[in-house]
């Protein structure tokens, strides 16, 4: 396909500005790291402090809806990759199906976390509004639950950008299949992996206290 | 006060003061040296290799590594020998003090209470024993605060929710200041007030005529009985809980397997969160007292524990 | 200047407001700034009046905690972080680098608009009835004992940190991916080098002041104790947090400084900056080190000993790379031909207030003088000197030395050295008798105090006034230029990098044909001509 587009003028070709935007997008996560690591590091010396508390806390977390959410958004990361594969103006239609059901996905997974969301407010474990815990272990609890909610509540914000990302992307990718919608297309799935790769740390951290024993 | 132009170079009154003095004096004279270095040679520079001043400029240094290595290892060398200095006497100056004469101090927006074991109190004063090691146990009712002595080079944070001990000695008697070096609200700046330095005869002399009611303690044993303690900890109680004659200072096994030992810490989060840390052998019974006893009464109720663990205070 | 140049490019509102021209951006930048720094230093003007006497007398204890507040938010976030990088920076890296903008033009454009957005919720916040918590918010207080606008200036804060992440982005990728052929690593004026620490600190550290302001914001408004000891919580973690951000960001002001400098020695004294490599290397290594020191604000806090001792050891390494870079500028100047024109005096005073600044670090890194000489003006006077003395001054040279190359104008050499003679005597009157104050024992943060200190505190207030008659002299001067100056050359400096390699005004897209690069920079000749890096 004869790349004929035109390119900003600080750039020297095509491929150097898709390059550079892909460069971009790696600085970009790399800020985001820090955003959460800042948030898990706050956590993680909080559970240090309050062991049993944590453990007792995570184990009101629901683990089935947590586990879903994180096949969920593993197999939207597989469907993503595939559709950066299928990017092309032959295969235009399968990116954009591809995109669709990661799209959805990330929806279910809003959802579901909506649901979870609703489930502990019935259970009077949001600080601040509505929070009641044993009191043998009722401060460490509510630490617990605010690094939840805000954690989350964050992440989900990241999933929310993401899912309005792939959403444009697969406008762009039926109009137009040029290269530099698939440089943009490569960044945003490197963007939507991560915020996958995210999840995968804050399940581990959230859903998984306590339950071992 | 009277008006000091140089109060600076006054020496510190502490035994470590001295050693922060002459730290303060090595560190002013290595600046004083790499500065006067540092200008003479711009000046130097500056004026021989003006632009107007035909002088010669052949033969510049080339190779610039020989001088880099030397300035690098040089600076180094020269900030180790700081650092190792300045640690050495902050180790000093934070040794955790044996348990001699304590005064107990409580921050509160915007005042510092004083609290002599005896039952002496004091607001924005302490008097103290000149060459006597004092023991301050310091807490904050709300904000953090920092309790700072600047003719003893000392201050230290009070951080609400701890416990912090600091060892304080004055060498000669006198006023000197005390500042709030924490900002901490309104009246930050008019949380000040003054440490008395006595000699022995006269401090003693002062703490007979402050005529307390009673001592700390005895206040503690006071307040053991009104807040209900005694209703489950005291002899002849039906609930299981823990005999507090003897506890303090000693070793506590705890629910999880762990040791602690009773100190103020423990005393304090035993009485506020009581559930974490769960004595063996004991069901988490005992109701929680945060919010309904102060800093205040914390400090005699741990010293009143204290004075019935077979320990002087 | 009847060809045409960014600046007749265009002369509608739109043109301005929606430009993605890198110097449009720059110039927006400066003018929002120079309305920041005139608010912050208002207050420090009511600051230092106020303490002429150990009474209260010109405000109450509440009106006094606010102006100090509203100082340090107001010159950290939206004067210091900025200066440099959004003005000079945004200017300056795609013609130094021989590029026809930055990488990412609409984010650098996003970047003004966050900025300005942050800067208007917070002086929404400070107008509407001030924050007093200090700018550092500490906890307990900030989140539950302040009555003040503490969740909005906050919020202020945070927007105006994505502003910084963007421009930090934009940088890096821009000097990995935009430099001219030829233009390697190793070729790289240090002003570029600098630049790239200074981003690679932006992009790593400011999201964790992000998260932190959003964690005071949760517990202010919700009411749940994340610091709150009542239930468990740790005020120092929340100090950890703060600072975990706040030291590598005193490195974002100044190195960007240390960049300018380079430029400037070499250009006045007609020489290649000596040790070029360990410069650069210097530069890296300080936003390194720079992350492991934040403890040093926390030694008497309550941290471990074990802590204190690692932070101190530590905050002395990181002295070692900026010693370096001291001992080189004054090497560079050995066998130089040096000029004295204003630029080069801001540089001269750069160094020796620099110095004196990052020596009094040394005395605070020091464990058992921090001891003594932490939470008082030894720390305010160690601050100002290296962000006023150091930061401050570099951004006035720079913005001397290019600026006739953003303006296309020249500006009244005679009162531009005045003005730089000025501010330096002004400066140390203002501040070095505050390291007395410290030493002395005066707390910083106090409205009112004992009399005995009155003497220092009056000296230092009288030096306030000459310095800000200074600082605003060049208000006037360059102001007047603007219209009024001679026409200036594409290069008046002589000097080799690629920025005076092309009109002054630049043209719209910067050069007619990319540069390719074939020497290092700062080379000149040996009779002191300048070698263009691109002939």
């Amino acid at each position: 396909m004869p790349d004929v587009e035109a390119f900003a003028p600080q750039y020297a070709s095509i491929r150097h500005r898709d390059e550079t935007a892909e460069l971009g997008m790696w600085v970009f996560i790399a800020t985001e790291v820090l955003l959460f690591g800042g948030l898990m590091l706050g956590y993680i010396v909080y559970r240090h402090a309050y062991p049993t508390a944590f453990a007792a806390a995570g184990r009101h977390t629901d683990i089935v809806i947590g586990t879903a959410n994180t096949a969920i958004l593993l197999t939207s990361s597989f469907l993503v990759a595939c559709a950066v594969d299928a990017f092309a103006a032959e295969t235009r239609k399968i990116c954009i199906t591809l995109l669709s059901g990661a799209i959805l996905l990330g929806l279910i997974f809003i959802v579901l976390k909506g649901i979870e969301y609703s489930d502990e407010y019935r259970e009077h474990l949001v600080p601040g509004i509505n929070f009641s815990f044993e009191p043998a272990n009722a401060d460490g609890a509510q630490l617990f639950f605010v690094f939840y909610f805000v954690a989350t509540s964050v992440h989900a914000v990241h999933m929310l950008v993401g899912i309005g990302l792939l959403a444009v992307l697969a406008r762009l990718t039926y109009r137009s299949p040029d290269s530099r919608h698939r440089a943009a297309l490569h960044s945003a799935a490197l963007y939507w992996h991560f915020v996958d790769v995210v999840w995968i740390f804050l399940f581990a951290l959230i859903y998984l206290p306590g339950r071992s024993t | 006060m009277r008006h000091e132009w140089t109060s600076f170079w006054h020496s510190g009154v502490s035994p470590h003061g001295r050693d922060v003095d002459m730290l303060f004096g090595g560190l002013l004279l290595a600046s004083a040296l790499v500065l006067g270095l540092l200008f003479f040679l711009l000046t130097l520079f500056c004026i021989r290799y003006r632009v107007s001043n035909a002088v010669d400029r052949d033969h510049r240094i080339r190779k610039s590594w020989h001088w880099e290595v030397t300035w690098t290892a040089a600076s180094l060398l020269g900030f180790l020998a700081l650092f190792v200095w300045g640690a050495s006497i902050y180790l000093d100056i934070f040794r955790t003090p044996p348990d001699e004469l304590s005064v107990f101090v409580v921050a509160k927006q915007w005042m510092w209470k004083v609290q002599h074991t005896g039952g002496q109190s004091e607001i924005n004063a302490l008097h103290i024993p000149v060459n006597r090691p004092i023991r301050l146990v310091m807490a904050s009712q709300d904000v953090i605060h920092s309790f700072f002595i600047p003719a003893l080079r000392l201050k230290h944070d009070v951080v609400p929710g701890r416990y912090q001990d600091l060892e304080i000695t004055a060498e000669r008697s006198g006023h000197y200041h005390l500042f709030c070096a924490e900002y901490c609200g309104t009246e930050h700046s008019g949380m000040t007030g003054e440490i008395v330095a006595m000699e022995a005869a006269d401090y003693a002399g002062w703490l007979a005529q402050q005529s307390p009611s009673a001592s700390l303690a005895q206040e503690g044993g006071a307040l053991f009985r009104e807040l209900g303690c005694s209703g489950c900890h005291g002899t002849g109680s039906k609930v299981h809980a823990p005999a507090l004659e003897g506890l303090y200072g000693n070793p506590v096994p705890l629910s999880d397997g762990s040791m602690v030992t009773a100190d103020d810490k423990y005393i304090r989060d035993s009485i506020l969160l009581p559930r974490s840390q769960i004595a063996a052998g004991y069901e988490p019974l005992m109701p929680s007292f945060e919010g309904k006893v102060s800093e205040d009464q914390l400090l005699r109720l741990v010293a009143y524990i204290k004075s019935i663990g077979g320990h002087r205070s | 200047m009847n060809e045409d140049n960014y600046l007749n490019a265009g002369y509608s509102l739109r043109s301005w407001f929606f430009t993605t021209d890198h110097k449009r951006i720059a110039i927006l930048y400066f003018a929002s700034l120079i309305v920041f720094f005139l608010i912050g230093g208002a207050a420090a003007t009511a600051i230092r009046i106020e303490l002429v006497t150990p009474q209260a007398d010109l405000v109450s204890s509440d009106m006094y905690n606010r102006l100090f507040t509203m100082h340090g938010i107001i010159m950290v976030w939206f004067f210091l972080i900025p200066s440099i990088p959004n003005t000079l920076g945004n200017f300056i890296v795609p013609l130094m680098i021989g590029a026809r903008d930055l990488a990412f033009p609409r984010l650098n454009l996003l970047s003004w608009y966050l900025f300005m957005l942050g800067g208007g919720v917070t002086l929404f916040a400070i107008f509407a009835g001030g924050v007093d918590t200090g700018w550092t918010f500490y906890t307990p207080f900030s989140t539950l004992y302040s009555n003040s606008y503490v969740a909005v200036a906050v919020t202020g804060v945070f927007i105006a940190g994505f502003s910084s992440i963007l421009t930090g982005l934009n940088f890096i990728v821009t000097i990995h991916r935009l430099r001219a052929p030829g233009l390697t690593w190793y070729r790289l004026p240090l002003f570029l080098w600098s630049l790239y620490a200074t981003s690679v600190i932006l992009v790593l550290a400011t999201p964790v002041l992000a998260m932190t302001l959003v964690l005071i914001v949760v517990e202010r408004v919700l009411g749940v104790g994340i610091f709150d000891p009542k239930i468990g919580g740790d005020p120092l973690l929340f100090q950890h947090l703060f600072w975990f951000y706040s030291h590598p960001a005193v490195y974002i002001m100044i190195l960007p400084g240390m960049g300018v400098i380079n430029e400037l020695i070499s250009c006045f004294s007609r020489k290649q900056v000596f040790g070029y490599k360990f410069v650069a290397w210097a530069s890296l290594a300080i936003a390194a080190l720079g992350f492991l020191v934040w403890g040093h604000h926390m030694f008497v806090s309550g941290q471990s000993l074990l802590a204190s001792l690692v932070f101190s050891f530590m905050s002395f390494m990181v002295a070692v790379p900026s010693a370096i870079k001291v001992f080189n500028w004054t090497a560079t100047l050995h066998k130089g031909s040096i000029r004295f024109d204003a630029p080069m005096l801001y540089a001269l005073g750069f160094i020796g207030l620099f110095t004196i600044g990052g020596l009094t670090g040394l005395f605070l890194a020091c464990l058992a003088y921090d001891v003594h000489a932490t939470d008082t003006y030894f720390v305010v006077a160690h601050f100002h000197y290296i962000m006023v003395g150091g930061m401050v001054t570099a951004y006035f040279g720079g913005l001397h030395y290019w600026w006739p190359k953003i303006t296309g104008r020249l500006y009244s050499e005679y009162w531009a050295r005045t003005a730089a003679v000025l501010i330096f005597f002004g400066f140390n009157l203002t501040f070095f008798p505050q390291f007395i104050l410290g030493a002395e024992g005066m707390p910083r943060r106090y409205h009112v105090y004992p009399p005995e200190f009155q003497v220092w505190n009056v000296l230092s207030s009288g030096g306030a006034v000459i310095l800000a008659i200074a600082y605003l002299m060049p208000l006037v001067y360059l102001g007047y230029s603007l219209f009024f100056g001679r026409r200036a050359p594409a290069n008046p400096w002589d000097a080799p990098g690629l920025e005076w390699q092309t009109p002054s005004p630049p043209p719209e897209y910067n050069f007619d044909t990319q540069p390719v690069v074939t020497r290092p920079p700062y080379q000149y000749s040996p009779d002191f001509a300048a070698e263009p890096q691109n002939a």
